[in-house]
């Protein structure tokens, strides 16, 4: 079974600096890792892999600055088997359509899979958009919020859908494209040899060209969305603030304004 | 693509089990604003089973006009025949802008539309308007990890397509003597096809959380430092008649489950009161909470972001002034029940 698990790589952490003159991103304070929500895609791949008892390949793809190919690695050291980085500059500034009409291209080519696995969405996006419009361009079943496999064999899957109210049973056909979410399982933690083959192994880097790429359908030019203003939000509530020292009095006065407000 | 060739605005109405779900009247309270600003009707689609005797209410609750398209493949959410159906309706018809909910179908559908129209989308956003000269959706969403908003517009696709969360914004009044249209829609057979097959549903009351349906909120952070701590929020919740909702930071850290999480990776809540409860109030978590009608902070910290955006604020120790809240809450109550 040939697998395949999509990741990004995303800022370390949610607290990006910004430059509050600029509004531009302080990147020299950025630390990027693979997005955390990938890790379950990864490792739900890993674990398919192992179920078949190791009768199966894993490929990591990825898209972004040449830096992204640690996420990559970080993927391989999980028990993926290869991986490639599709980096080039006229992918920057992809939106999500672009992104996935990018990254469908790779997989055709890199293809064809049985299974894709994508995360839930990105801790820096936080779309969830690029799964389902990868699926869709490739014209192949989407399976969002998939908190369990169930079964997979002869041609088709069973997973469960942890959707409002409960979790829902569906069954496609293969191939498809998962988008799992955190329930789904406990992402490992690299083994030294895993990170070891990491090192060894080679990433293949992608550019355009290679995806046989239509570049009016990439970057800046193929995409749809345009970010127009960047800003700080608008804090429009100007507040009563009183000092807690005297706390008797301060939850008095709370409890008034409670009662001005018809709340108590 | 001739712009200029699609007008008015849609919303993606949404059923459970073959009731209409609320969300569906919040999209038309923020679908009305953006139709009347533009000067065009406002229509929902809907896709069910048996929903005939259900559609009207979509228009006492601001819709002009309402698709429907009822057929037993549609009974529950699946994407090929959504899509596909979405895909011909949109081909026809033309909005200019089509939004709909943040819930797992919307978060599923719009993208597999958006990719198969070739527009763009923008998921999540916590504010729509539009600019009636360009005629342009803007939509406003938190970016780069939530620390900044950023308004994103479509300039040369159409429909402009957006996902709103749930619950952030009240549906409008019911007004009965509200006038439109209801189109029931027909297609052809192979339309309904599905290559998924839904097998089964496994219910889980657990899985929803009564906080986005609670009047009042009471929400701990990072500031509780234990997660025993919350005892005394979900005491306070009990107190003031609301359900108890917390930050990101102390969900991570394992002191109350997923289902509570308010901000953009969690719910979005819309209560008459939100007490914030040691919580400094990252941009992530005021997008789930800052429409919220009366917010009340108490917070040691005199610089928290929270306070900003707070109708009241206490700046001193969570652990001194939540007690003693829930002692005078406690009196109030017992005086209350002595006169009854």
């Amino acid at each position: 079974m040939r697998l395949a698990v999509l990741v990004k790589q995303v800022p370390a952490t949610d607290k990006v600096k910004i430059d509050p003159e600029t509004g531009t991103m302080l990147r020299t304070e950025m630390e990027a890792v693979i997005n955390p929500l990938d890790l379950y895609a990864v490792e739900e791949a890993v674990r398919l892999k192992e179920r078949l008892s190791g009768e199966a390949e894993i490929t990591v793809i990825s898209m972004g600055p040449a830096m992204a190919i640690e996420a990559v690695k970080d993927a391989i050291s999980m028990g993926c088997d290869r991986g490639y980085l599709l980096s080039d500059r006229r992918l920057a500034g992809s939106d999500t359509l672009a992104t996935a009409y990018a990254l469908s291209q790779a997989i055709r080519k890199l293809g064809p899979f049985d299974l894709i696995f994508a995360g839930e969405r990105t801790t820096d996006g936080e779309t969830g958009q690029v799964g389902p419009a990868v699926a869709t361009l490739l014209d192949i079943p989407v399976l969002t919020y998939v908190s369990k496999i169930e079964e997979i064999g002869d041609g088709r899957i069973v997973v469960h859908r942890a959707i409002e109210g409960g979790h829902e049973v569906v069954e496609s056909p293969l191939p498809a494209l998962l988008c799992v979410v955190k329930e789904i399982n406990e992402p490992r933690l690299p083994t030294l040899s895993g990170k070891i083959k990491a090192r060894e192994t080679e990433v293949p880097v992608l550019t355009a060209d290679d995806i046989e790429a239509d570049e009016s359908m990439i970057g800046l030019k193929g995409s749809p969305t345009r970010v127009v203003k960047i800003f700080y939000p608008k804090i429009t509530r100007e507040g009563e603030i009183i000092r807690g020292d005297d706390p008797e009095g301060a939850v008095d006065r709370l409890i008034e304004f409670l009662r001005e407000r018809g709340i108590i | 693509m001739k712009l200029e060739e699609y007008r008015g605005v849609w919303t993606l109405g949404e059923q459970r089990d073959g009731r209409i779900h609320t969300v569906s009247y919040e999209l038309l309270a923020w679908g009305r604003s953006l139709a009347d600003k533009l000067g065009v009707e406002l229509a929902t689609v809907i896709l069910g089973h048996n929903l005939a005797d259900q559609v009207q209410e979509l228009i006492y609750r601001g819709a002009d006009k309402v698709y429907v398209v009822d057929h037993p493949a549609l009974a529950h959410f699946s994407v090929d025949p959504y899509a596909r159906v979405l895909t011909a309706l949109v081909r026809e018809y033309r909005p200019e802008i089509f939004i709909a909910s943040a819930t797992t179908t919307g978060r599923t559908i719009m993208p597999v539309l958006a990719a198969k129209l070739r527009t763009g989308l923008t998921a999540d956003c916590t504010g729509l308007d539009v600019d009636v000269e360009s005629r342009q959706l803007l939509q406003t969403r938190p970016a780069i990890g939530g620390n900044v908003m950023a308004t994103i517009i479509t300039p040369n696709h159409r429909p402009a397509m957006a996902t709103v969360r749930p619950k952030s914004r009240r549906p409008l009044p019911r007004d009965a003597s509200r006038k439109g249209e209801i189109i029931f829609k027909r297609f052809d057979e192979k339309m309904f096809e599905s290559r998924t097959r839904r097998l089964g549903f496994i219910r889980d009351e657990t899985a929803e959380s009564p906080v986005q349906d609670a009047d009042v909120v009471v929400a701990g952070g990072k500031g509780l430092k234990d997660g025993r701590n919350f005892d005394m929020l979900f005491e306070l919740a009990e107190l003031l008649g609301g359900a108890v909702g917390a930050s990101r930071m102390a969900v991570d850290m394992g002191w109350i489950p997923y289902s509570h999480q308010i901000g953009l990776s969690g719910k979005t809540v819309t209560p008459r009161l939100y007490l914030a409860i040691g919580i400094s109030g990252a941009v992530q978590h005021l997008a789930g909470m800052s429409s919220s009608e009366v917010i009340v902070a108490i917070n040691k910290d005199p610089d928290a972001n929270i306070f900003k955006v707070s109708d009241f604020g206490i700046i001193g120790d969570l652990f001194e002034i939540v007690p003693l809240l829930i002692k005078r809450l406690r009196e109030i109550k017992g005086k209350e029940g002595e006169g009854k």
